[in-house]
């Protein structure tokens, strides 16, 4: 019995040490604010909220999409969250792509269809930088893996804009208390009435930030629902071969252990 | 299965011409093993799974991965959203590294009690190093392949440590790059480099295997056995026990996989690479984080790199270091309390490894690798020598099977 203590004492150390250095790298700096909260999505049993993914697809595609891209999102995954087929192809023809050259080498726009990329409001970096001042407004499609903090800290920066104190330098950016530095470059982009829901839900600041961020955690980690359900059964199965097979080691070891 | 001796049948006639299958019969099924092996045992075959399951799902993600620094990141979301089960493959593999490392950890910290590097086993020790070397390297150029944020600065740093070789150090570092700046040429050839790593490390753990069955495994009283009642068969002893242990640990493994797949990541390298930006904090993966702050504990570039590389290399002389003719630390009270010393050093370098270099970090990161040194270079050779280890069983099966242990060495 000795040896299982041991084992279990080893782990349990080696766990703490894993919090204590990941919560000391990832500690933002002490001048970013961050309010921990609960997602739909948090937990083991957490799914993604598909409803309120959809309502985050019409906040993200009227006021971030025009400074915003999602480039690694096709217009056809928006099937898991919900849409038909005929849905997402309406959605997608209201964007323009480059077409392929014809035959006579020349190329032109055509409407967008399930199969391409959302569609960036940029030809590239460069004219990204040009409109906003210099700084590149980030892909979304990652952006709730890609911070730390996560979906807590994403929350807490469309939340976080504030009348700056006196004395801070704001050349060309915003202040906010959640963002490391606390000048961003983007202005704030929700007040709380900037959409008026398709399903009726009505518009308020903290419904906005929830949704896009049930529409944003699906970008980052579009397969998580399976995942979770997935995973559930895996480790299921793993706890009873696990117990099958240490009695099975009892059974075996016993004539050698008297 | 005794076909194989006569040499009947389809396996016997191959095992005449080849003997695979008696070889086999021996590693797996006949190999007499001493009977009290721990838990601590189970981690070598461990090992050996992981290797396995990098390699599969290795092969599977590069189906699919594109080798360039315009498409690296994009291929990786394409295999992680596009990809049937891509993102469970991905997930394996990613978090398959960082058990392939705690379980190689273990099993060297295994070693350093129960004094397994001691004759006759040196070689077996020196090899496990060289895997050690070599997954470490593997390890860091596959971080590299992403071309995130850390693959990126990563590589920048680690690559520019060669700059410190004293002369032709530019040199050094331009020929690893393949041009002037990290760029495509380093992605290719560590993309091609770390497909190729592991099959070495395959090969040198066939070695490891043959060091090891030569004078079999040493046990936690660290005697050698008497004779046959001392040991016994591997199969079904230790393959039951093999299967256990690794049920336990695939189910740890699969809680991560599912449940926190990005928990022992960086969030910064689901940021595509940029070389205009550096990071604010440029951390290297857990696992090589004790090495990273003692590279930081030396003020000098130079200086730094020779503390990181010897920091490994010392531990090829503990057959040397270790003075004392008891291998297990049951037996060695004094360096028992030392190798728990050396474990939590080993935590505090980790600890600093992956906080920013300022403030106290730097002090306790300059004790903890100067404890480091000393606990192989001053304490291991002194402690054996002044030290009363406590008398040793007369044998293994007189052990465990609780007959009065006679006084004696
Ligand atoms: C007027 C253009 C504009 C609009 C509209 C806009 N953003 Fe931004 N956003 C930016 C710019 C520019 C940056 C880069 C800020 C910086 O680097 O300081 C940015 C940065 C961000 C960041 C990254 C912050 C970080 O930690 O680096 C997030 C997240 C973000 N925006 C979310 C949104 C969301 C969600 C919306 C829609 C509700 C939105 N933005 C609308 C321009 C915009
Ligand atoms: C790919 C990595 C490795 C594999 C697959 C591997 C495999 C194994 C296996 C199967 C055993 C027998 C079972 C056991 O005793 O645990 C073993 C024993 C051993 N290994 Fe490894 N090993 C690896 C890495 C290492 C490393 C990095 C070291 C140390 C530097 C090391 C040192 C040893 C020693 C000293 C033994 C003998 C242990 C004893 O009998 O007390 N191994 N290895």
């Amino acid at each position: 019995m000795k040896n299982y203590y041991q084992i279990i004492k080893i782990f349990f150390i080696s766990f703490i040490l894993i919090n204590a250095f990941l919560s000391n790298v990832f500690a933002a700096g002490s001048d970013a604010k961050i309010t921990k909260m609960n997602f739909s999505f948090d937990g083991i049993f957490g799914v993604i909220d598909k409803a309120s993914a959809r309502r985050g697809l019409q906040v993200y595609n009227e006021i971030c999409a025009g400074c915003h891209s999602l480039e690694h999102v096709s217009y056809r995954n928006l099937i898991d969250i919900g849409f038909s087929n005929e849905q997402v192809k309406e959605f997608a023809s209201q964007f323009e792509v480059m077409a392929e050259p014809d035959s006579d080498g020349e190329i032109s726009m055509r409407p967008a269809i399930p199969s391409d990329r959302f569609v960036s409001p940029y030809q590239n970096d460069n004219q990204a930088k040009a409109m906003n001042n210099g700084a590149i407004p980030p892909d979304l499609s990652l952006i709730i893996k890609a911070r730390a903090g996560g979906a807590s800290y994403f929350y807490s920066l469309l939340k976080g804009y504030e009348e700056a104190p006196e004395d801070k330098e704001l050349s060309n950016g915003y202040y906010n208390i959640a963002y490391p530095g606390n000048v961003i470059a983007m202005p704030q982009p929700l007040y709380g009435d900037d959409v008026e829901y398709l399903d009726g839900t009505e518009a308020s600041m903290e419904q906005e930030i929830v949704d896009l961020i049930s529409f944003l955690a699906w970008t980052a980690q579009p397969e998580l629902n399976d995942r979770k359900s997935m995973g559930f059964r895996v480790f299921l199965f793993l706890v009873f071969m696990t117990t099958v097979l240490f009695i099975s080691y009892r059974k075996i070891w016993k004539k050698i252990k008297s | 299965m005794s076909n194989i001796k006569n040499g009947k049948g389809v396996i016997g006639w191959i095992d005449y011409r080849l003997p695979i299958f008696s070889t086999l019969q021996h590693t797996l099924i006949d190999y007499p093993t001493p009977r009290n092996l721990n838990y601590w045992w189970n981690f070598g075959s461990l090992a050996g799974i992981f290797l396995m399951i990098q390699i599969i799902t290795g092969i599977v993600l590069a189906m699919h991965y594109t080798p360039s620094v315009e498409g690296a990141f994009a291929s990786i979301e394409h295999i992680m959203r596009d990809v049937n089960y891509g993102w469970l493959i991905r997930y394996i593999h990613m978090n398959g590294a960082s058990f392939f490392f705690i379980v190689v950890y273990i099993h060297i910290f295994r070693g350093l009690y129960y004094g397994s590097y001691k004759s006759p086993r040196e070689v077996l020790w020196w090899l496990g190093l060289i895997i050690l070397l070599l997954m470490m390297a593997t390890a860091f150029m596959g971080y590299v392949l992403p071309w995130g944020q850390m693959s990126f600065w990563g590589a920048t740093v680690i690559t520019n440590l060669f700059s410190a070789v004293p002369v032709v150090g530019t040199a050094v570092v331009e020929w690893l790059w393949g041009g002037f700046a990290v760029d495509n040429a380093l992605l290719n050839r560590f993309f091609a480099l770390h497909y190729l790593f592991p099959f070495l490390i395959v090969g040198v753990v066939i070695l490891h295997i043959v060091a090891l069955h030569t004078h079999g495994s040493n046990n936690p009283l660290g005697i050698d056995r008497k004779g046959p009642q001392d040991s016994i068969p591997f199969h079904p002893y230790y393959t039951i026990k093999d299967l256990f242990g690794l049920s336990f640990v695939l189910t740890i493994f699969a809680a991560v996989v599912f449940y926190a797949p990005d928990f022992l990541g960086h969030p910064d390298n689901y940021i595509p690479a940029d070389p205009l930006k550096t990071p604010a904090h440029i951390v290297p993966e857990w696992y090589f984080l004790p090495f990273y702050a003692i590279l930081r504990a030396v003020p000098d570039k130079l200086g730094g790199v020779i503390a990181m590389i010897s920091a490994i290399l010392i531990l090829f002389a503990l057959p040397w270091l270790d003075t004392s003719k008891v291998r297990s630390a049951t037996f060695r009270p004094i360096y028992k309390k030392f190798f728990w010393f050396l474990f939590i050093d080993v935590i505090i370098l980790t600890w600093v490894g992956g906080s920013p270099a300022e403030g106290h970090f730097i002090l306790i990161g300059q004790l903890a690798t100067i404890y480091y040194f000393a606990h192989f270079i001053i304490f291991m050779p002194i402690i054996g020598i002044i030290e009363t280890p406590k008398p040793l069983p007369n044998s293994i099966s007189e052990s465990v099977l609780n007959k009065p242990i006679k006084d004696g060495t």
